[in-house]
């Protein structure tokens, strides 16, 4: 009670302190908050955006998700495919390079600068160019596979249902490679030396002390990289937009494409947020089951 | 000595192939993209080498101009600056009093924004459309920059208030005996003192607004208030086959990035490190 009490008193001394907080408060109680807890609401109406009045359904547009809507869910798997795709491939790799640079090695800087550079750009840019660069008649890919003689592979890429989303999976990753190298580069950094030493002198060879000492050591860089990661690939949107946007038929579809086609095409408002919310939910359990394993593995 | 310098750099070389293929993966797509831009429109069907023949640097000339991507590139200029201007003055102040005071209600608002940098929101766009459109923001400047400095504060008030969490009690002390208003402390003292968490915050604020599409895409629909993101669709879907002058606009879209990017890079790895060590 005197805890309280005294910040009680404290806040009446220092009442000049919350206009500090207020501007960026309400900037985002108005633009953050407050769409955050209407999409929850909207998602119970039946509304194309315009008229004065939703119409109340209930768990209608929850039920249709789950018992009709199969491009929604074969959306959702195309985005489970590319995040798997990133989680294993691009984490490994990124991993691999930052071992590889943490080492005593020269141009350490010269590389990190140059690992990051396709995050740093926009997907449309990185979509755009590869669109360009997977394209049929004038790609440098086909180019390429023609020249070695490997024509019969030669193929419209993004146009095939077959190879259109492994295809954006690849520069999903391609882009999103050097930010998980980034952090798995700073987690080895905060590592101590002493630890590599002391096994050293125990006579521990490289790889030992790689499964000894390096692995435990990133398993909170690894939870960090893992759900940046999820969150990144379940949601992604521009890359899908410039490439194919959704294309050939459904199969590149993916969550924001069908949830942004809902709302701004079919103008099915209250349709869209509830589909936002499904997913929204999927993702934070899978964050917090990630968060779970993680600590487990940790105290272990 | 030279013997062990060698055995280093030849147990290297491995490593170095790995990485110097890598590097070469990371860029080649821009260096791609830079050569179509110099090229004729015919020669990209033709010229498939990373040589141009004709260099034709008019073609930047005319994206800017016909292509409209001059007045893109402003916008986009316009955006990113008076989002950051915005978010560092609201971020800064806000974390400033998260750090350096008690009052009643701090921890719920502190937690609130980093809750939100947490709790994924895919769905959110749409009732802040619904929203901007009630308040005459669509299709309006300050409709595109009110969200985006919504969006770029959660983090900056993160960073920046480890920042001032550190700065050790003897200088507010030394200020306090001075005389110093709150609002002086944070404007002379505080806030100087925070200019590498500055550059952090703004490196992630300049890269997030550049390269934002959704929102764009969403409120701005006059062609004379979009963003480069959205006029390069825009461009896209007008000149489908157009390759060399959609490249010139990519490359324009590209480059203020590049040059704010190897300015700042290394708060690019101090933020990661600081976020990858809290974890």
């Amino acid at each position: 009670m005197q805890g309280m009490d005294s910040l009680w008193k404290e806040s009446k001394r220092n009442w000049g302190v919350y206009f500090f907080v207020l501007p960026a408060l309400v900037i985002f109680l108005i633009f953050g908050l407050y769409p955050f807890i209407e999409t929850f609401k909207i998602s119970f109406f039946e509304w194309d955006g315009i008229a004065r009045n939703p119409t109340f359904v209930g768990f209608y547009n929850y039920i249709d998700i789950f018992t009709k809507n199969k491009v929604w869910w074969s959306s959702v798997w195309h985005a489970v495919f590319i995040a798997v795709f990133a989680l294993t491939i691009q984490n490994s790799v990124a991993l691999f390079l930052a071992v590889l640079i943490y080492r005593d090695i020269r141009a350490k800087r010269f590389y990190r600068v140059v690992f990051y550079i396709p995050p740093v750009l926009s997907l449309i840019v990185v979509g755009l160019i590869w669109r360009f660069i997977y394209n049929n008649e004038y790609g440098i890919l086909n180019h390429w596979l023609n020249m070695v003689g490997l024509e019969n592979l030669a193929r419209p890429w993004l146009a095939d249902p077959k190879t259109a989303l492994i295809c954006i999976a690849v520069v999903q990753s391609w882009q999103g490679l050097g930010n998980a190298f980034l952090l798995f580069y700073a987690g080895l950094q905060v590592i101590p030396e002493e630890l590599f030493e002391a096994a050293h002198v125990d006579g521990a060879n490289a790889w030992r002390r790689f499964i000894h000492i390096t692995v435990p050591s990133l398993i909170p860089v690894s939870t960090l990289v893992t759900i940046l990661t999820l969150l990144g690939t379940m949601q992604t949107f521009p890359l899908v937009i410039s490439m194919t946007n959704g294309g050939p038929g459904f199969h590149t579809e993916v969550p924001v494409t069908r949830i942004y086609k809902m709302a701004f095409e079919s103008y099915h408002f209250g349709y869209a947020t509830a589909e936002a919310v499904v997913l929204g939910v999927m993702l934070l359990i899978l964050s917090l089951i990630q968060l779970r394993i993680s600590r487990k593995m940790d105290s272990r | 000595m030279i013997i062990k310098i060698n055995r280093k750099i030849v147990s290297n070389i491995p490593a170095h192939v790995v990485l110097i293929f890598w590097s070469i993966v990371s860029v080649f797509p821009l260096v791609w993209m830079f050569a179509a831009s110099l090229k004729e429109q015919n020669e990209v069907f033709s010229n498939l080498s990373l040589i141009p023949q004709a260099w034709k640097f008019v073609n930047y000339l005319t994206a800017w101009n016909v292509g409209n991507f001059g007045v893109y590139f402003f916008n986009s200029l316009f955006y990113t600056a008076v989002t950051l201007g915005f978010a560092l003055f609201l971020a800064s102040m806000a974390a400033y009093a998260f750090a350096r005071f008690r009052f009643i209600g701090r921890n719920i608002i502190y937690f609130m924004f980093i809750g939100s940098l947490m709790i994924p929101i895919p769905g959110a766009f749409i009732p802040l459309y619904v929203l901007l459109i009630k308040l005459g923001l669509a299709d309006t400047r300050l409709g595109l920059i009110l969200p985006y400095t919504n969006a770029a504060l959660a983090l900056a008030i993160f960073i920046l208030k480890t920042f001032f969490e550190n700065i050790p009690k003897e200088i507010e002390e030394a200020a306090v005996v001075d005389g110093c208003s709150k609002f002086d402390m944070y404007w002379r003292i505080f806030l100087p003192l925070a200019k590498p968490a500055m550059a952090t915050v703004s490196i992630f604020t300049v890269l997030a607004v550049w390269n934002e599409f959704l929102l764009a895409l969403i409120v701005i629909n006059n062609r004379n208030l979009m963003p480069i993101q959205r006029g390069i669709m825009v461009f896209q879907g007008e000149h489908l086959t157009d390759y060399p002058l959609l490249m010139a606009g990519l490359t324009i879209a590209t480059i203020p990035l590049l040059v704010i990017y190897f300015f700042l890079s290394k708060y690019i790895l101090k933020g990661i490190t600081a976020g990858a060590v809290k974890g």
